[in-house]
């Protein structure tokens, strides 16, 4: 387990992420965050939207396609021993927060028509409605900074430390990684089949 | 803007093959930085950056923002250059398929104001909302849900109950 057998010691796991290194290698991997956003035809608030609608499926398949590789990505480096999991930074979980913070969120996706990362390929491909969007995010971050004072307590609602899936439903990871991919393809195949159903309907 | 001999924008890529381009970044980010993508962060740390110019002292003392500045300014964060990358990337890509250019995108019925005053408070809702999370779609679902976080799983579940639960009161906007 010491990090300094591995081949590949992360920057965080060091504590170098406040290093010049850092900060450049953050940096073209933004780049290339940046170009996948806009290839996937993110940079259109309409397309994003339109998972809402039944109108486009791209925001499902995009996502979960990235997921599962990521997953798969990182579960096989680990079994391999490249990586040490413990040297993967994890959020601790805070379920009270996350889910009422994730409904405010989506209501404000879906009337904002970014998030904040698809937000920033919007406004660099020219789009208007992105920059406004983003002013108002900024306004929202400090509308939570100066009202925290009365949110400090809740944002500590339903703390659990470092949570997984696995250790939530008694699983071990192989079997979650296994249901994750599943429900991935099993939501592929819906959205597939929506897409062709709509494209019919429109012919 | 008519530009009559200018080639059609290029069609966007495959979603799934996008998809494994975006999770291959986010494994690179994972085993190189130690931490996965994030956008919001970038966004919030602006935004203090620019109170702070204006009013220091409300900034630094705080409770939520104060700890931002305690190392030099809140911009000097991993998370900023990520998200100037981001910009730069999106711009680079957007331009090679020529797709960039100055438009207000919305629904073949809705005016320019309407998409745009929406678009200002969804994205107030959005930037609360990623500091109550802890993260947005980047640095919660992509993230978290890649490392099988549970309470990143039930960000993105409530995520797309919140948007499907709001999207027939601003249809006009998009339809």
């Amino acid at each position: 387990m010491s990090a300094s057998a591995l081949p590949l010691a992360t920057l965080f796991a060091e504590g170098r992420l406040d290093t010049t290194a850092a900060f450049v290698l953050a940096g073209v991997l933004g780049l290339a965050f940046g170009f996948w956003l806009e290839r996937a035809g993110f940079s259109s608030s309409r397309r994003l939207t339109g998972v809402f609608y039944g109108r486009d499926f791209a925001v499902i398949q995009v996502m979960f396609s990235a997921i599962v590789t990521a997953l798969l990505g990182l579960r096989g480096l680990v079994t391999l021993g490249l990586v040490d999991a413990a040297t993967v930074y994890q959020m601790e979980t805070f379920l009270g927060p996350q889910v009422v913070g994730g409904l405010i969120f989506g209501v404000g996706f879906v009337m904002g028509g970014w998030c904040p990362g698809t937000a920033l390929v919007g406004l660099a491909s020219g789009k208007g409605d992105a920059l406004v969007f983003l002013g108002g995010a900024a306004l929202g971050s400090l509308a939570y900074a100066f009202a925290w004072p009365s949110l400090a307590s809740f944002s500590t609602a339903g703390a659990c430390g470092v949570c997984t899936l696995p250790e939530r439903f008694d699983l071990s990871p192989g079997v979650t990684t296994l249901l994750v991919v599943a429900v991935a393809l099993a939501a592929f195949v819906v959205v597939e089949v929506l897409a062709a159903r709509r494209a019919r309907a429109q012919a | 803007m008519n530009a009559p001999l200018a080639p059609a924008p290029q069609r966007f890529w495959n979603p799934y093959l996008a998809g494994v381009g975006l999770g291959l970044t986010l494994l690179l980010s994972f085993v190189t930085l130690g931490t996965g993508l994030g956008a919001s962060g970038a966004i919030a740390r602006g935004a203090a950056q620019a109170t702070h110019v204006v009013a220091p002292q409300a900034v630094e003392s705080n409770g939520y923002l104060g700890a931002w500045f305690e190392g030099g300014p809140a911009l000097r964060h991993y998370l900023v250059f990520m998200a100037g990358g981001v910009l730069v990337g999106g711009f680079l890509s957007a331009r090679a398929a020529r797709r960039a250019r100055f438009q207000v995108e919305r629904g073949p019925t809705a005016s320019v104001r309407h998409r745009l005053v929406l678009a200002l408070v969804g994205g107030v809702l959005v930037g609360f909302a990623s500091r109550m999370a802890g993260g947005c779609t980047s640095g919660q679902s992509l993230t978290g849900g890649a490392l099988l976080l549970d309470g990143s799983w039930a960000f993105t579940m409530a995520v797309f109950a919140g948007g499907f639960g709001a999207a027939w009161f601003v249809r006009k906007e998009w339809n």
